[in-house]
């Protein structure tokens, strides 16, 4: 298991924060993981990103050469990145303010986040990890479709009536589990904001989920 | 459980495990959070931490404070540390250890605020005048970040040397498990030469003006001496699949972590790559560079410069094989298949006997 996540957005939405959180997680699995931040100049005011790489191997670079997932949390940030995706990449992309017509070399999962934080878990702040929830949700589904044991195949036949497609180990992808375990170490200063966001997480997931159940994989892609 | 830090928290981590006293320092990217961080820490420790007027006036305030004994330390990033040279000097001179950090930028000038490894000649040739070195210790991960910041007091007594952490901005920056598994230094060695006021027994002095005709050359002999010994005792380095390898790629800190992860796509594609990483660049590993230095071996140093750490190789090799290069610098850094690639055209270019 290999993952370089990029996590995008205007400066002040959270990116630093949802990635630390995705690192905290991996801990959580006993995974490596490394943490880059962009820093400096261009976080003030600009766009702003994050870089984790979670790996079941030691990690060489923490930079992203060749990253397979992007959270997008505005469009500057989808159209940044976008050249670097690729058929393989796993992208969640804020469609409360991008815009879904557009044609993208790589068809992103579009998941109104900051809709969903502010509606459904009432604080807007949260949307970050409304899309950390989804990403995993997202990554989860792609390492299921392309893991080729037996069970895995099995569960693809069936998952239409499921709607469930994931059982995979935790070796193989970040948990929704192990996400959750990590708000309560991320937010262990600040008590009082682990419930919330927790709900953003699991909202985001459920999204992908219920989406996933009521299109197929490919449709909502 | 491990814990989730930046490489820069990591090392302020191991210094205040090391029991550091005071910090003396001034702010610049990318290694803000080192002063940042102290700035609270040592308040709430009731030790000193005192952001300088500058560079130059904190690299002075390490001086005086180390003089009396007491654990100091100061870290800053590459213009800082080109300010910080005089006091360097002088601690050389006056054999007072300390520790200063340098998390690397791009350069010349003010460069840069990306991680760049392009201070490598200013750290182990002597970025300061005068005949001196510093023991200079190259972490490539949070965890070394705190262990080498940790061990770097210990060394720096045991032969009254200044000694520099030389990272990079990626280093610093990035965020890491670690295990903070050291115990807390609480008791401190009485210093024989230390400046603790002088009532009840003879006065001491620390100084790097000698003007007494002959002194001064007797006081650099015995630098030497003591420079020899650290080179016999305190090299550090590590060795990855190097013992049947073909190519053999040195690199040290950022660059040692993309290497390690080249020589492992390289092995999958059947060519016999290894690493050598120095984790001392001074005392520099010249002696275990030149044991692997056998027929059929090729050497590939790898940094963010032009061409700095090479120069150390090429004199470990010694002739005895053939030494290529790999380098950005300005911020730029290679990707782990740039370094395949150029491993690959070494592979071929040694299979048609060139």
């Amino acid at each position: 298991m290999y993952n370089e996540i990029i996590i995008a957005g205007f400066g002040g939405q959270g990116v630093l924060l949802a990635g630390t959180l995705i690192a905290q997680a991996a801990i959580e699995q006993g995974l490596h993981t490394t943490w880059f931040p962009s820093y400096g100049a261009e976080m003030r005011g600009g766009t702003a990103n994050s870089t984790v790489v979670v790996s079941a191997d030691e990690i060489g670079s923490p930079l992203a050469f060749n990253p397979n997932a992007l959270i997008a949390l505005n469009e500057p940030s989808l159209n940044k990145f976008m050249p670097r995706m690729t058929e393989k990449s796993v992208i969640i992309a804020n469609s409360s303010i991008i815009s879904q017509d557009k044609e993208y070399k790589v068809k992103p999962y579009f998941v109104p986040v900051t809709d969903i934080a502010d509606k459904e878990i009432k604080n807007v702040r949260t949307a970050n990890l409304v899309a950390v929830g989804a990403l995993i949700k997202a990554l989860e589904i792609f390492a299921d479709a392309n893991c080729e044991d037996e069970p895995a195949q099995k569960r693809r036949q069936s998952a239409d009536e499921e709607g469930d497609l994931c059982d995979l180990e935790a070796s193989k992808v970040l948990t929704l589990k192990s996400a959750l375990t990590a708000c309560e170490k991320a937010f262990a200063s600040k008590p009082e904001l682990i419930e919330i966001n927790k709900k953003a997480i699991q909202a985001g997931y459920e999204y992908i989920k219920a989406e996933v159940q009521k299109f197929g994989s490919s449709e909502v892609r | 459980m491990k814990k989730l830090v930046k490489g820069n928290i990591a090392l302020c981590e191991g210094a205040i495990a090391a029991g550091i006293h005071a910090y003396f320092g001034y702010p610049i990217t990318p290694q803000n959070e080192i002063p940042a961080y102290m700035s609270k820490k040592m308040v709430e420790l009731k030790r000193v931490f005192v952001q300088g007027e500058s560079e130059i006036a904190s690299a002075n305030m390490v001086l005086g404070a180390a003089a009396t004994g007491k654990r100091a330390m100061t870290s800053s990033s590459s213009p800082g540390i080109s300010l910080k040279q005089e006091a360097i000097s002088y601690m050389a001179g006056m054999q007072i250890p300390a520790l200063i950090v340098n998390v690397q930028r791009g350069g010349p000038g003010l460069g840069n605020i990306s991680g760049s490894q392009s201070d490598y000649f200013q750290a182990v040739k002597g970025g300061g005048h005068g005949d001196y070195r510093l023991i200079v210790l190259a972490p490539n991960c949070a965890q070394e970040m705190y262990e080498f910041a940790y061990d770097s007091f210990d060394l720096a007594e045991k032969y009254r040397i200044p000694v520099m952490i030389l990272s990079d901005g990626v280093v610093g920056q990035m965020m890491e498990p670690v295990e903070f598994n050291k115990p807390e230094i609480t008791e401190f060695a009485d210093k024989n030469w230390a400046l603790t006021g002088c009532k009840g027994r003879e006065p001491r002095s620390l100084q790097s003006l000698l003007m007494k005709d002959g002194v001064l050359e007797k006081h650099n002999i015995n630098l030497q001496e003591k420079y020899k010994i650290i080179s016999e005792n305190e090299v550090k380095y590590e060795t990855f699949m190097t013992d049947d390898a073909e190519i053999i790629i040195a690199a040290y800190g950022i660059s040692s972590r993309i290497a390690k992860s080249a020589v492992k796509i390289a092995r999958k594609e059947g060519i016999k790559a290894g690493l050598f990483r120095p984790k001392t660049l001074w005392p520099f590993p010249s002696e275990a560079i030149n044991s692997l230095s056998k027929n059929g071996v090729k050497f590939l140093t790898a940094e963010l410069s032009h061409g700095q750490m090479i120069e150390d190789v090429k004199l470990a090799v010694n002739g005895k094989a053939p030494v290529e290069f790999l380098g950005r610098a300005g911020g730029g850094v290679f990707s782990e298949q740039e370094m395949v690639e150029k491993i690959k055209a070494m592979s071929e270019d040694k299979r048609a006997g060139r």
